[in-house]
């Protein structure tokens, strides 16, 4: 059976999001979210930022300090090549999971 | 990889902390700038960015908590607490800390000298690949063997010199003395007598000048030497060495080539070599006398299984074309018997291991276990003080600690004490195996050993520590953590009775001290009772008052057939001195461990007895009494009937009922030792023979008049009636002055025996130290508990007494309790002590490792001590007011 919670759904959106954006800082990241979900997703600060920083303890993501278009500075984060394959994986996991639901949703 | 960083990230805390505040300030900065965007007014713009932020502090300790890993940064705060809890309590700190200090230091203490005879390797190269050969069962007496690692002949060496296919190269060597300094005021000095190949195979290198080459091994005169680095250091006082460099050895300048680095002690693990001469071939070497040890590095892809089936194959053929003659066909055809084979000698050759080896296991046992007692005791403590704490585990599980992290604390507490236990006790063991290691040194013999912390020292003291604390420390961990909050909270600091549950482990905890103890002090009975045994023996002759002398003359240049007339004056010369009572020769001196024998044949019965050359006055200087017969005369010499007193184990052994004045002892040949028909003309009581453990042997003493004039040597060893220094100075003297290059060795016999039990004193003392640390620690342990329970039923016991129960009552309450712990102790006690004796067994001496007296003094003991260590918590319980206690609850 896949394995899946919350959390894991906010990893996946943020593995993808910097996918996405090759490199971005926390703020950019929450704004791809929102704006590609439509508005339809958000995320807290309160979770990303911790869920952030495990990543990159883990070795999925990368960061370093830079200077953004606005001349803020700002700590940008970016796939590893673990990451990647992480986010491969959850991927996949993923859509297992909206089948599952599917199914069940289905199910008369 | 991702805990390593987090480890890392508990250093840089501050700067982690600065830079993720900035990280979500910079974020809460973007929103606002998005909210300008937007239109609003900067006030407006904070305020929302705020509102959707949440609470910062809150975010950013939720991603710090991120970086550093939340629970390696509280095991500070873990050990900070622990810290000021110990620093509180110091008395039980203290206390604490000194039996485990005491604990691991003894044992590894003990294991530190295991370690130096036992498990190092000689500090040679790649010392896995030595092998040494010896004959698989020794050689079952023949001939003779020069010492302890002599093995090999000289032409058994030259046959394996040819022929070592296994090896790369081989070597040869012995361990001998030699005489250092002018001969008048020489001392003996350790020496290694080694063949050409020696050094290089072992792969030394010089410290200064060269070591010995297979070219020094030309002529048989000491003439050249290595000498070690003390000597170099002590008697040479560390000059450098140029070919005119010298030292006088036997008498004789002999010219120093090298050192050898500090490292090398030689191939003896115990001693060590001062000097190291090469060997030689002398044109008719010796067949029958067994000197060398024979030595050789595996070639690679050769095992030594394979090494020892290939010596094997070739035994026939080297025993044969090395056989002795002068021989009967039987001890020939024995000799021709013989198979070498192959052993592991990286770790060198050593009597000590093989004396000692069982005497520290067994003392490594009885360390360890008094350590086990050592730590029940702690646990005792850490319950107690566990059952004090109640109320503040509760607190802390009702403000939501986890047990999980609770235990923890109290892991980290028992960690940090077995781990400084385990420090002091590291630096405690130094001092003490330099104890262990001079308890076991002699008047003669002093035991070099490198005591060092190498790494398997520090893993055992190390692994010694995890235990303890494991011993003593997860029971009050999980007792103490395992409180019901509200029970606990609710009944006060006291409770009406504890429960049953942790009186039953306190109480286990007490029996197995008492088992444990019941052991040990059947153990330390056991060793002293068999230590005195030794002591009050009667060998069968005089012991005080009798000083062994050497006397050897080998530039004296003495004729074989006047050696005889000679030793006979020397004998005068040193009975006429002033207050010598007596003096005899004999060629073997008794209870010094030597042996010497002779093949017979009485009648039809064949065997070997031990055979002794002595002079008349032997047998009165060492009041040993004539039971029938008559005793040596003048008239008893080479050109007369040879004659024969013998003992009566002889008698036994060959005669049986016969009558044995008068009866024929044929003695088998030997090279030197003519076949010769002697006759018995007395008999004597038996005399110990080479040790006091064992049986008496046949033996018989041939006058020293009628000493073959082919083994003459120019040496004598002679007992004399007399201990006292001065007297043994004037003969020292009285000899010096008439024969200047004489070399004088005088030993106090009686030293000489108690110097053999060194051993079995060792034993004696330190196991019935340690029996009696066992008993006294059990006196504390039982007190501890008994009053802790007294104190839980302080109620039971005032409600008893209020209703009438007498003093005594309480107090046979308290000690039936005792009572039970006490038998239940002994009862496995005894049964673990029986097992244990099992391997001691071959280490006592006339007595029996189920000696029934002993196992009965250590119950009566145990009771003893155990009804001590209950009365007096047991008077306190019956004074106890029954008001007073009633109301204090």
């Amino acid at each position: 059976m896949a394995k899946n919670d919350l959390q894991g759904a906010l990893d996946l959106l943020i593995l993808k999001s910097l996918d996405q954006l090759s490199s971005m800082h926390g703020y950019g990241i929450a704004m791809h979210i929102e704006r590609v979900s439509d508005e339809l997703l958000s995320v807290e600060e309160g979770s990303l930022y911790p869920a952030l920083h495990r990543m990159e303890q883990n070795g999925w993501i990368r960061a370093d300090w830079r200077v953004t278009e606005a001349g803020r500075k700002a700590k940008y984060y970016a796939l590893t090549a673990a990451g990647r394959k992480q986010l491969a994986a959850r991927e996949k996991n993923w859509e297992q999971v909206v089948k599952g639901v599917d199914a069940i949703l289905r199910f008369a | 990889m991702g805990l390593l960083r987090r480890i890392w990230a508990l250093g840089n805390l501050s700067r982690l902390g600065g830079e993720n505040e900035s990280e979500l300030h910079e974020h809460m900065q973007m929103r606002i700038d998005a909210n300008l965007a937007k239109g609003m007014t900067a006030e407006e713009a904070a305020r929302e960015a705020r509102l959707r932020f949440g609470n910062p502090v809150a975010v950013k300790e939720r991603v710090n908590a991120e970086d550093a890993a939340l629970g390696l940064g509280s095991l500070f705060r873990d050990l900070r607490y622990a810290l000021r809890g110990f620093a509180k309590t110091p008395g039980f700190t203290i206390v604490a800390l000194l039996t485990l200090a005491l604990g691991i230091g003894a044992n590894t203490a003990v294991f530190q000298l295991l370690d130096a005879v036992r498990l190092r390797s000689l500090p040679i190269a790649s010392p896995q690949e030595l092998a040494e050969l010896r004959i698989a069962g020794g050689n079952l007496g023949f001939g003779i063997t020069d010492g302890p690692y002599s093995h090999f002949t000289i032409p058994m060496w030259q046959e394996v010199r040819r022929n070592h296919e296994p090896f790369s190269a081989v070597f040869a060597w012995r361990a001998t003395d030699v005489l250092a300094g002018k001969l008048s005021e020489s001392n003996r000095i350790h020496a290694l007598e080694v063949s050409g190949e020696f050094f290089s195979v072992l792969g030394i290198a010089p410290f200064q000048g060269r070591l010995i080459e297979p070219q020094d091994e030309a002529g048989c005169e000491l003439s050249k030497v290595v000498v070690s680095y003390p000597f170099w250091m002590s008697r040479m006082s560390g000059q450098p060495i140029t070919p005119s460099s010298v030292t006088v050895l036997n008498g004789r300048s002999v010219q120093v080539l090298g050192v050898t680095p500090p490292s090398f002690f030689g191939m003896v693990v115990g001693s060590s070599f001062a000097v190291a001469f090469p060997t030689c071939t002398p044109p008719n070497p010796r067949h029958e006398m067994f000197s060398f040890s024979v030595m050789g590095r595996l070639k690679s892809g050769w095992s030594i299984e394979r090494a020892s089936a290939y010596f094997g194959s070739l035994s026939a053929g080297i025993f044969e074309s090395t056989a002795p003659t002068g021989y009967s066909a039987d001890a020939v055809k024995l000799y021709k018997s013989f198979r070498l084979a192959a052993y592991p000698a990286g770790s060198g050759v050593s009597e000590l291991r093989d004396a000692y080896d069982k005497s520290l296991q067994l003392l490594l046992a009885i360390t360890g276990l008094v350590l086990l007692i050592a730590c029940a005791n702690l646990a005792n403590l850490m319950l107690a003080r566990a059952s004090a704490r109640q109320r503040e585990m509760a607190i802390r599980i009702a403000l939501g600690a986890s047990r999980r992290r609770l235990l923890r604390q109290l892991l980290i507490e028992s960690g940090l004490l077995a781990l400084s236990g385990a420090a002091f006790g590291v630096a405690l063991a130094q001092p003490l195996s330099r104890l262990l290691i001079s308890s076991l040194s002699t008047s003669q013999y002093s035991i070099q050993l490198a005591i060092e912390m190498d790494w398997r020292v520090l893993l055992f003291a190390a692994s010694v520590a995890v235990m303890t604390a494991i011993i003593f420390g997860t029971i009050p961990a999980l007792r103490g953590t395992s409180a019901d909050p509200i029970a606990s909270l609710k009944s006060g600091a006291r409770g009406v009775s504890g429960s049953r549950e942790r009186f039953s482990v306190q109480r286990l905890m007490v029996i197995v001290q008492i088992a444990v103890s019941m052991v040990l002090l059947v153990g330390a009975l056991l060793f002293v009772r068999s230590y005195r045994n030794l002591l009050t023996i009667n060998p069968g002759m005089r012991e005080g008052g009798i000083t062994v002398a050497y006397l050897n003359f080998p530039t004296l240049k003495i004729k074989p057939e006047n050696e005889a007339a000679f030793k006979r004056q020397l004998l005068e010369d040193v009975r006429s001195v002033p207050g010598v009572q007596n003096a005899g020769t004999t060629t073997n001196t008794p209870l010094g461990g030597s042996s010497w024998s002779h093949n017979v044949k009485v009648g039809a019965i064949q065997g070997a007895t031990k055979f002794t050359y002595a002079s008349d006055s032997y047998f009165t200087t060492m009041g040993i009494p004539l039971l029938t017969g008559r005793h040596f005369t003048n008239e008893d010499t080479n050109d007369s009937p040879f004659v024969l007193i013998v003992n009566q184990a002889f008698i036994r052994r060959y005669l049986g009922n016969t009558p044995p004045i008068g009866q024929p002892v044929h003695v088998m040949p030997e090279p030197q030792y003519p076949e010769r028909t002697y006759q018995i003309i007395g008999t004597i009581p038996d005399t110990k023979y080479g040790s006091l453990r064992e049986e008496t042997p046949p033996m018989a003493f041939a006058p020293a008049a009628q000493f073959p004039l082919t083994a003459q040597g120019p040496g004598l060893a002679m007992m004399i009636a007399s201990s006292s220094p001065a007297v043994i100075s004037d003969v020292r003297r009285a000899i010096g002055a008439k024969y200047p290059n004489m070399v004088l060795q005088f030993y106090d016999f009686q030293q000489n025996i108690r110097d053999d039990l060194v051993g079995d004193r060792m034993m004696a003392m330190l196991s019935g130290f340690f029996g009696v640390l066992a008993a006294l620690l059990v006196v504390v342990g039982l007190y501890g508990v008994l009053s802790f329970f007294i104190n839980q039923r302080r109620n039971e016991i005032g409600i008893r007494i209020a209703l009438g129960a007498g003093r005594w009552q309480v107090v046979r309450l308290v000690m039936r309790d005792t009572a039970v712990m006490l038998l239940a102790g002994v009862l496995a006690g005894t049964v673990l002590a029986l097992l244990a004796g099992r391997t001691a067994s071959s280490m006592l001496f006339g007595l029996q490792s189920y000696d029934v007296a002993t196992l009965a003094f250590a119950f009566l003991l145990l009771a003893a001590i155990s009804s001590l260590a209950s009365w007096l918590p047991a008077r306190k319980a019956s004074r106890l007011d029954p008001v007073a206690a009633l109301r204090s609850e």
